[in-house]
């Protein structure tokens, strides 16, 4: 039986923001095609920081550097041109951003016109239609499409971000706490949400919510002080965890 | 477009500043150097000596370095009893309410209106008042320029030391409050002390403003080129003597015009750079 | 004690509400002087008509007939040189503050933003020597060009900082999305940043054009003024403010003061009303 290659993986990876502190140490993981992976742990232990690394966003800022490898596909991404990793890898943040000067209609079409790729008109209502049907927001919205994508609550502006990242048929989809400015109801939809969008794209999840880790992720990643403390299934870590640090997280002995 | 022609439009863009503000210090340098040779550098400052008739050609800036440190000094001392209540207006008495909007509206129309216009409102309504008053015989003079240019930075001052008197901290005025402070005393002991350092600097860019103010001296201060010897008398600011004789003027005159200008430019480019810094520290204290 | 305590509270409370409340009185009264003397001059010779010669006003004035002519040679020369003042220092001041804003910790970048406090705070008068030393002087003669550039000088400043500050204040959240979603910088910046930042900016260009267009100063020793309507904008042109300025001289012209200043004020306040509108509303 062959080995699967997994799409995503991390080789002793460092995030450092200045020359003495690392905010990531030596993370090493492989993430598996079509899996949702949470990435657990207590404020200011690197699980941003690590999930922003897939996307190149410390590119943006010229006091962070990465180092180590991180496998797209069995490609180093820190030597891929950012554009390129940035189409395969999408993003959506932990407040809903979209676009305010655009329509509903033009956010979910954002990332090909920022990627300056010309689409027909016929072209662009297929992809609008099947991207917001994939998040459920398409009956809600499909009168209103002109309308400013702000108009929408947090919950349907949220889950336009995430139509919008999958407009561009990336290969893993970041979300950095994407439910934390959202109220329950919202929050279970996001969910639910995630669990279909498995079958099309593998997530990386940071959540600061033991919950929702549970009931959507697969794998799960505990981070402690920059460190991967743990990696491994989801149901095995909660119930049986190895490091001490896990356990005393999970029982909520810490952060 | 990729990111680097991006960048480098951006950087060519931004090159124009400094090529700007190279290219108006080097303009005045060059050609006030013929003045600056011809009487000597200290010479031209201390002179007060303005003679343009022919063969007897004698310049020096002191009438008009004092005409302006006069009107601008009184604009300051004119401005602060309006300007220091509107910001405590603004950003304590009534702080968020309406009409504190409509007054900040008020006084920043104030800042809009054009200085010639100002100029002729002082001449046609402030003008006669003065003469009536028999404050001065002329009406026109360093007082009544002062008057108005004193009307025209209330805006500047005011804005500003709002702003910076909004962010005293409330916990700091809940505190004297709970032992008994009335609220001029909270205003005097803790929003003054607290929000100092930024309504001074707001005052100091207040000064950079009426140092350069320039057709609304030149129609009031009377047009004198001696040293004003009391606030009633006549004069001419650097500004309004510049904006006076340029246009007639050449050679030796006209450069040390320009002369008069690098010393305003450098006085006010100085003004402004120390208000500048200070309204940095004081943001951060 | 406490009695003479609040007695005092109550005095000081009250003289700053008088003081500050004084404070709208120039305005009312600037208004309303240039508003009493000049509306009746406000016909529509008066904007379309050029300025008498001063042989014609005076002939007018023996007759006891209002003075013929108008203001119409003012308003050309302003809206021509301000357009194309504007046409340079709206995209040069737009580019200028996105440099600022995107490189703000960059050395060259705070050098720049303090030399354009330093543009922003020259008095006008010297905008108007350096003008004439780098065009007039250079061109041999007064132009409608002239008059511009020193107006283009004066505009930049303004319009770079309010970039510069609008785009500041965007959440970073906005761009991280769009560089997440692949687009390049510039891509970025013009599709989602600027007109994002489009209400902040166009505010700082209604106040660069009210700041701007009362100026007098840098236009005496540039555009210099010129009584016929011309196009030409190699010649010297004139302009409202300048219009003002030789009225304010000319003893055979006072009567066109008022109207030429009223329509200059009106205007001025219009543009910054409009703007303080727009500010409040963006903001929301």
């Amino acid at each position: 039986m062959e080995s699967i290659t997994p799409i995503l993986e991390f080789k002793k990876t460092c995030v450092s923001y200045t020359k003495q502190t690392m905010a990531v140490k030596y993370v090493s993981a492989a993430i598996e095609k079509n899996t949702i992976t949470a990435i657990m742990g207590p404020s200011g232990c690197g699980k941003s920081t690590l999930l922003r690394a897939v996307n190149l966003m410390h590119n943006l800022y010229s006091n962070i550097r990465v180092e180590g490898e991180i496998l797209l596909n069995s490609e180093n991404i820190l030597s891929m041109e950012p554009m390129d990793v940035r189409r395969k890898v999408g993003m959506v943040f932990q407040r809903p951003t979209p676009f305010p000067t655009m329509s509903i209609y033009d956010n979910v079409l954002a990332g090909f016109a920022l990627n300056g790729i010309k689409l027909s008109k016929a072209e662009k209502d297929a992809t609008v239609e099947r991207c917001l049907k994939s998040v459920a927001l398409w009956d809600e919205v499909k009168d209103v499409l002109n309308k400013k994508g702000t108009f929408l609550s947090g919950g349907q502006q949220q889950r336009l971000c995430i139509a919008r990242a999958l407009a561009m048929k990336p290969d893993v989809l970041l979300m950095d706490e994407p439910t934390s400015a959202l109220d329950p109801i919202a929050t279970k939809h996001i969910e639910e949400l995630l669990l279909e969008l498995q079958k099309e794209v593998t997530i990386l999840i940071v959540t600061h919510n033991m919950g929702q880790a549970m009931r959507i992720s697969s794998k799960s990643m505990f981070m402690y002080l920059g460190e991967l403390v743990e990696y491994g299934d989801t149901a095995t870590m909660f119930s049986n965890p190895i490091d001490e640090r896990t356990m005393a997280y999970l029982t909520g002995k810490m952060g | 477009m990729n990111d680097k022609i991006y960048r480098v439009i951006l950087f060519i863009a931004a090159l124009i500043v400094p090529i700007v503000c190279g290219g108006v210090i080097y303009a005045l340098v060059t050609d006030a150097y013929d003045a600056f040779e011809y009487f000597g550098f200290f010479k031209f400052l201390s002179s007060s000596e303005w003679n343009y008739s022919e063969g007897a050609e004698q310049y020096g800036a002191l009438p008009f370095i004092t005409g302006t440190l006069m009107t601008t000094l009184l604009a300051l001392i004119f401005c602060i009893p309006f300007s220091l209540p509107v910001a405590l207006f603004v950003g304590e008495y009534f702080k968020g309410k309406r009409v504190a909007a409509i007054l900040s509206t008020v006084v920043d129309l104030l800042a809009g209106i054009p200085s010639i216009i100002y100029g002729l409102w002082g001449f046609y309504t402030l003008r006669p008042l003065i003469m009536a008053l028999n404050i001065s015989p002329q009406g026109s003079g360093i007082l009544t320029a002062s008057l108005v240019l004193a009307i025209m930075i209330i805006p500047y001052a005011s804005s500003l030391s709002a702003e910076f008197i909004k962010m005293v901290p409330n916990d700091l005025k809940e505190g004297a409050y709970s032992l008994g402070a009335t609220r001029a005393e909270v205003v005097q002991k803790v929003v003054f002390p607290v929000a100092g350092a930024g309504i001074f600097s707001s005052y100091v860019l207040a000064i950079g403003r009426a140092l350069g103010e320039t057709m609304t001296v030149t129609m009031l201060i009377g047009n004198t080129n001696n040293i004003p010897d009391s606030i009633t008398s006549t004069g001419n600011s650097m500004a309004s003597i510049i904006a006076n004789q340029f246009g007639e003027a050449d050679g030796l005159r006209l450069s040390s015009l320009i002369a008069i200008g690098l010393i305003l430019f450098l006085i006010t480019a100085g003004i402004n750079m120390v208000g500048k810094i200070m309204i940095k520290r004081a943001r951060i204290v | 004690m406490i009695k003479k305590r609040l007695a005092k509270d109550k005095i000081i409370f009250w003289s700053i509400c008088i003081l500050a409340i004084l404070t709208a009185v120039p305005l009312l009264a600037i208004l309303g002087e240039v508003f009493f003397r000049g509306y009746d001059q406000l016909t529509w010779s008066f904007f379309t008509e050029p300025t008498p010669t001063a042989y014609k006003a005076m002939k007018a004035i023996e007759a006891g007939e209002p003075i013929p002519g108008g203001i119409a040679n003012g308003i050309i020369g302003t809206i021509l040189m301000l357009g194309m003042a504007a046409v340079v220092a709206i995209p040069m001041g737009i580019l200028c503050g996105a440099f600022l804003a995107e490189n703000s910790k960059n050395r060259f970048a705070q050098t720049v933003s303090y030399l354009t406090d330093l543009l922003q705070g020259t008095p006008s008068v010297i905008i108007g020597i350096i003008t004439y030393v780098w065009v007039v002087v250079p061109m041999k003669g007064y132009s409608a060009i002239a008059g511009s550039v020193a107006l283009c000088i004066m505009m930049m400043p303004l319009i770079i900082r309010s970039t510069e500050e609008t785009l500041k204040i965007l959440p970073a959240s906005l761009k991280e999305a769009g560089l997440a979603l692949g687009g390049n910088r510039a891509r970025v910046m013009m599709k989602v940043q600027l007109p994002a930042a489009f209400g902040g900016i166009f505010t700082g260009v209604l106040l660069a054009i009210s700041r701007v267009i009362g100026e007098t100063a840098p236009l005496m020793f540039t555009a210099l003024g010129c009584s016929l309507i011309r196009w030409s904008i190699d010649k010297p042109m004139s302009a409202v403010p300048l219009l003002i300025w030789e009225f304010f001289n000319d003893p055979n012209l006072q009567d066109l003061i008022w109207g030429a200043s009223l329509f200059l004020l009106l205007f001025v306040l219009v543009l910054n009303i409009t703007a303080k509108y727009i500010a409040k509303k963006w903001n929301q």
